[in-house]
Parts: C-alpha cells; sequence; structure tokens
C-alpha cells in the first residue's frame, strides 16, 4: 500500500538496492542515500503521522481541551441542564467566594494536601533510604512488593474498608493504639479526627508511589559519594541530610509535584469514609464540585469551583519549580 | 559480597542502624501496610457473630463463606464483573493502541506542527479530570453516551501519559534498523508495521497494565455517567453494598471488598514490573 504512493516521487525502491551495491559501504554512500530516504520519509510519513495521530489528538481536543475551555464558558452562565443557560458574568464567582461551604472545602483541601504529601513523602523516604541499605536479595523485594501492594487496590473500596477500620468503638485501630496505652480516639465523628483519618487513608494508599520514585532515585547515586563520605567520618544522619538529600532532590521535586497534584483532587476517601463530615469538617473541592453539578444540578457554579481549583493547582505548581530552582541540584 | 558495603564499620556508617534493627523496623512497616488487606480477608470468612472481636483473631475460629454467599444475594456481582471487565478490557486495549500509534507519530515520523502538538499532548497531561468533568458529562450527554458503559470507555482512549511513554520507547530504538528496512524497499508502514511494532510489546504491556490498574479501580467518572443500576461496575456496587451496612454484617460488605481486589492483586502478581517501570517513568518524567 505504501509503496505505491511512494514511488511517483521517490527512487524506485530497486535503484536505491542497486547504489548500495555499487557504492558498497562508504561515507559518501550514506549521505546520498540519506537523501533517498529523507524523500521516501517525506512522502508516505506524512500521511502515516495524520492517521496515527489521528486518534490520540482528536480525543484530547475533545475530552480535554474543548472541556477546559468549556469550564471557563460554562462558569460565566447560569445553568441547569433543563431551562436555557442564563448569562452570569462574574456573578457565580462572586456567589461561590462567599459560600462558606466552598471556601471551607478550599481550606480543608490545603490542609489535606500538605499533611498528606509531607506525611507521604516522609515515610517514603525513610522507607526508601531503609529498604536501598544493605540485606538478602529476596527480603528488599518482598519489602518493596509489600509497600507498592495498596497501590494496585480500589480507593473507593479500600475506603469501605477504613471505614470500619476507624470505627471508635470496635475499630481495630482504636484497639492496636490502646494496647500502646492511647485512650479511643473519635475517628470519624470529631472533625480533627475525621481530618486525621481520611489523611492516614490516603496516605496509606498513596505512600508507595512515592517510595517507588525514591527507591528508584537512591539506585542512581553514585556509590562512591557515600563511601567518599564515610571515609571522612560523616555519620548515618548527617550523611543523608548532607548528602542523600541533596542529591535525590531532583526526585523529591517530581515526588511533591505529582504528590501535591493528586491531594489537591482527593475525592473517594473523604465521599465514602466521612460523606464530607461531621459538619464540613471534610468536605473536599472535589466533593464540593461534584455535588454542585451532579446533585444540585448547578453547572455553572460547579464550573467556577473548577476553574478555581485548577488555578489553585497552576499556583502551587509553579511556586513550586521556582521555589525548588533555588534547592534542588542536578548532578 | 564485596567491596566496602560488607566492611562492618562502613556498613555501620551507611546506614546509621544495625542491619537487624533496620530489618524489623522493615518488617514493621511491611505489617502495618498489608494489615488492612489481611484484616479484610480475615473478617471477610468470620461468622457475623464474630466479626467485631477484638483482638482481630487472623484465623477465624469457625471460617465459613457465608459472606461471599450473601454478597451474590445482595448486589449482581456477576454483572458488575461484567461491566468492569468490559469497560477495562476495552479501554487497556485502546490505550495501547492509540499511544502506540501516537508515540510512534512523535518519536520517528516527520510531519508539520510536531513540537506544538506534543507540548498540547504533554499539556494536558497536567489537567485534572476533575475539572473537565462537567463539560465532558455535557458533551456525552449530548452524544447520547452518558449512563452507557460507551460513555466510560471513549473519553478513556487518549492517553497523554501513554502517549509520552510510547514515545520515549520508540526514541530508545535504534534508528538503523527503520533505515535498513527502508533502504531494502520498506515504505513507512512496513517499517513501523514489521521492524518497529513488535519490539515495542514491553512499552505496550506497561501502558495496558497502567490502564487496567487504573480503570478497574476507576470510582469518580462512573459514579457520575452511571446512574441505571445495569450499567454499575464493580467498584460502585460495592459501596452501594456498603448501604446496607446498619443491617447486614460488615463480613459481607468485607467478602465484596475481597472479590473486586481478586483482578487487582492478579494484575499486581503478574505485571508487578511493567506497573512499577510505569509508575517510576511516571514520576521521572513528569
Amino acid at each position: 500500500m505504501t509503496n505505491t504512493e511512494i514511488r511517483p516521487v521517490g527512487p524506485e525502491p530497486s535503484r536505491i538496492r542497486r547504489s548500495r551495491r555499487n557504492r558498497g559501504t562508504g561515507q559518501p554512500r550514506k549521505a546520498s542515500e540519506s537523501t533517498a530516504a529523507t524523500t521516501l520519509r517525506t512522502r508516505g510519513t506524512r500521511l502515516l503521522a495524520v492517521l496515527f495521530l489521528a486518534p490520540t489528538v482528536v480525543g484530547i481536543v475533545v475530552f480535554t481541551v474543548v472541556p477546559i475551555v468549556g469550564s471557563v464558558v460554562l462558569s460565566l452562565f447560569q445553568w441547569d441542564v433543563i431551562d436555557d443557560p442564563r448569562w452570569a458574568g462574574a456573578a457565580n464567582y462572586r456567589e461561590i467566594l462567599t459560600d462558606s461551604t466552598v471556601l471551607v472545602s478550599f481550606r480543608n483541601t490545603l490542609v489535606f494536601m500538605v499533611l498528606a504529601v509531607a506525611l507521604q513523602l516522609l515515610i517514603a523516604l525513610v522507607l526508601a533510604i531503609a529498604v536501598n541499605g544493605q540485606m538478602p536479595k529476596w527480603l528488599r523485594s518482598v519489602f518493596r512488593s509489600a509497600f507498592f501492594f495498596p497501590l494496585v487496590l480500589s480507593a473507593a473500596s479500600i475506603s469501605v474498608v477504613m471505614k470500619y477500620l476507624f470505627n471508635q468503638d470496635f475499630g481495630p485501630v482504636n484497639w492496636l493504639l490502646g494496647t500502646v496505652g492511647v485512650p479511643s480516639v473519635p475517628w470519624l465523628t470529631s472533625e480533627n479526627g475525621a481530618m486525621a483519618a481520611v489523611v492516614l487513608a490516603y496516605v496509606w494508599q498513596q505512600f508507595g508511589f512515592s517510595f517507588l520514585l525514591f527507591v528508584g532515585g537512591l539506585n542512581n547515586i553514585p556509590k562512591e559519594v557515600h563511601e567518599a563520605a564515610s571515609l571522612d567520618g560523616a555519620s548515618g544522619v548527617r550523611k543523608h541530610l548532607a548528602i542523600t538529600l541533596p542529591l535525590l532532590s531532583p526526585t523529591l521535586l517530581v515526588a511533591s509535584v505529582v504528590g501535591i497534584i493528586n491531594a489537591l483532587q482527593v475525592f473517594e476517601q473523604p465521599y465514602v469514609l466521612t460523606a464530607g463530615g461531621p459538619g464540613d469538617s471534610t468536605r473536599t473541592v472535589v466533593m464540593v464540585i461534584y455535588e454542585t453539578a451532579f446533585e444540585q444540578l448547578r453547572f455553572g457554579e460547579a464550573s467556577a469551583v473548577g476553574v478555581l481549583l485548577f488555578a489553585l493547582i497552576m499556583a502551587v505548581t509553579a511556586l513550586q519549580f521556582r521555589l525548588s530552582r533555588r534547592y534542588v541540584h542536578y548532578q | 559480597m564485596p567491596g566496602p558495603r560488607t566492611s562492618p564499620t562502613a556498613s555501620r556508617v551507611r546506614h546509621g542502624l544495625a542491619p537487624w534493627g533496620r530489618i524489623a523496623g522493615l518488617a514493621l512497616c511491611a505489617l502495618l501496610t498489608l494489615g488492612p488487606v489481611i484484616w479484610t480477608v480475615s473478617t471477610s470468612l468470620r461468622t457475623p457473630a464474630e466479626s467485631f472481636d477484638l483482638p482481630p483473631k487472623i484465623i477465624p475460629t469457625n471460617p465459613t463463606v457465608d459472606a461471599y454467599r450473601g454478597v451474590f444475594d445482595q448486589i449482581d456481582v456477576w454483572l458488575y464483573a461484567l461491566n468492569s471487565t468490559l469497560v477495562t478490557a476495552l479501554i487497556a486495549a485502546g490505550q495501547m493502541i492509540t499511544a502506540g500509534l501516537a508515540g510512534y507519530a512523535f518519536a520517528r515520523l516527520e510531519f508539520r506542527f510536531k513540537k506544538p502538538l506534543f507540548a498540547l499532548v504533554l499539556a494536558t497531561m497536567m489537567v485534572p479530570l476533575q475539572v473537565t468533568m462537567v463539560p465532558v458529562f455535557l458533551e456525552l450527554k449530548t452524544m447520547g453516551l452518558t449512563d452507557t458503559l460507551l460513555g466510560l470507555i471513549v473519553p478513556a482512549f487518549p492517553t497523554a501519559f501513554g502517549t509520552f511513554l510510547m514515545r520515549q520507547y520508540f526514541m530508545g530504538m535504534p534508528k538503523d534498523l527503520g533505515e535498513a528496512a527502508m533502504i531494502d524497499g520498506a515504505g513507512p508502514w512496513r517499517v513501523f508495521r514489521s521492524v518497529y511494532a513488535p519490539l515495542a510489546a514491553p512499552g505496550l504491556a506497561i501502558v495496558g497494565v497502567l490502564a487496567f490498574n487504573y480503570h478497574w479501580n476507576e470510582f469518580f467518572r462512573p459514579l457520575i455517567l452511571e446512574t441505571s443500576t445495569e450499567n454499575l461496575t464493580l467498584p460502585l456496587g460495592l459501596v452501594s453494598l456498603q448501604g446496607n451496612l446498619g443491617t447486614g454484617s460488615i463480613s459481607v460488605v468485607l467478602a465484596g471488598v475481597v472479590l473486586s481486589m481478586i483482578p487487582a492483586v492478579a494484575v499486581f502478581v503478574v505485571g508487578q514490573r511493567p506497573l512499577r517501570e510505569g509508575i517510576t517513568s511516571a514520576g521521572v518524567n513528569r
């Protein structure tokens, strides 16, 4: 099929073959052939590129680019899908910025983000450094698989499980804490307890992601660096602070950027575990988008919240890259 | 093991802790990590009377599969599993095709607007699903695809991350192979089909396994799109099972959780390496 398309412009395939036989293997041959190959390439290639890219590019335009524009446009209208959309201008934004539930949801999401990302990175880092130490190979892969395992489970179904684990009276979490003398914690029925439970459930499932990144990053640090430091008499903790961390900083940046973007979109854990409560204490931005659009059918306001969330994600990520310029070291 | 790692002083300095202390700590953390899963499996095998037992016994005294029977009585597990399988398998297959083709085009074909198009694909990796969900829902509504499985499948076909991954994969392959084939008279399609595509199988496996894992567990999109009971996927069916919490036993709910975990665990066992590689490169490349 493609051969017939090529023939009219490029040299005949047979002629290329002949030229190869005639000239043997020399530099000049290569030059002339690469022009032949270029002609070949530019011809059938353009059609092929269009065909190959069409599904992805059309899909991305229809299901991402248009919806982004749509979100912004929609945020300027009032619409319940039943009646015609009504122009609202900035009214939606004014409304959501004075709506206490929306404001609280942004505060909750930021609090959640800080706690979840900090905890997740800390746990992952300590475990990755520990796993990277000396031990039998099979043991290392057992640990690696164990920490990675929760990632493959469904956040929704594991949140169902967590709801029982965190039950104040018969939940194993309080029982476990009780064995070390910690009094019963009202996990799901108090504001701070609920936030803590949501954070812990999320971190439990997510830390494996950063862990895998760190294990990969640590493997990329040349062994000689640590050996040199040991010879200079650096102690364990000091060495990790002074050497491992700076060398790992590009991986740390990636892990924190991905971690933050994901944390700002948290939904399943608070939805299943606490349904946003008690009160609004664990209601997150995405939950508000969901409820405003699909339960209250206020699509304009929901889009406005979505646009604000998008702006927040972009701002936080940009800020992070800015700050990292000073702290991230590339080898 | 040769080198300074074996010498006792070096290893003490290197790790800060004696190896056994570190390994014990790791073992405790691994136990805590797997604890909820072990508890879920063991509770699902208990009788309702024993399900709240504390301390939780790992091995139930009277193991029973009644809870699993209860799941099948209360929700249509087979239907939801079939829906989930259909959706997940089609998305995984679709993503392997679209990402394979687009990744190859970006890596090996010459065409106009290549750079801006690639930048567009990369940029969409950053856009959260939740932000675009309302307009996507409205689009699907005009197409008549809300509350259908197709509405879940089609928007998931294009994958920015998969495209990026496959581009990297194809870029890593020697250029000479394709050039040699071209000199032998192969057209661009032949070069792709006969030379590069077969070599891309491991990369495509990563895309497929990641897609399977993600979409099998997906909750947000099905929650918004699917309203009829017969269109629910397993995670949704499960949360509806939890609605019976007041009356039913937790064993039944947890049995449902275990059932929904089986394919994810299977993917973990079979596709552990591709999954790990996919996740690692997700971080490294973003």
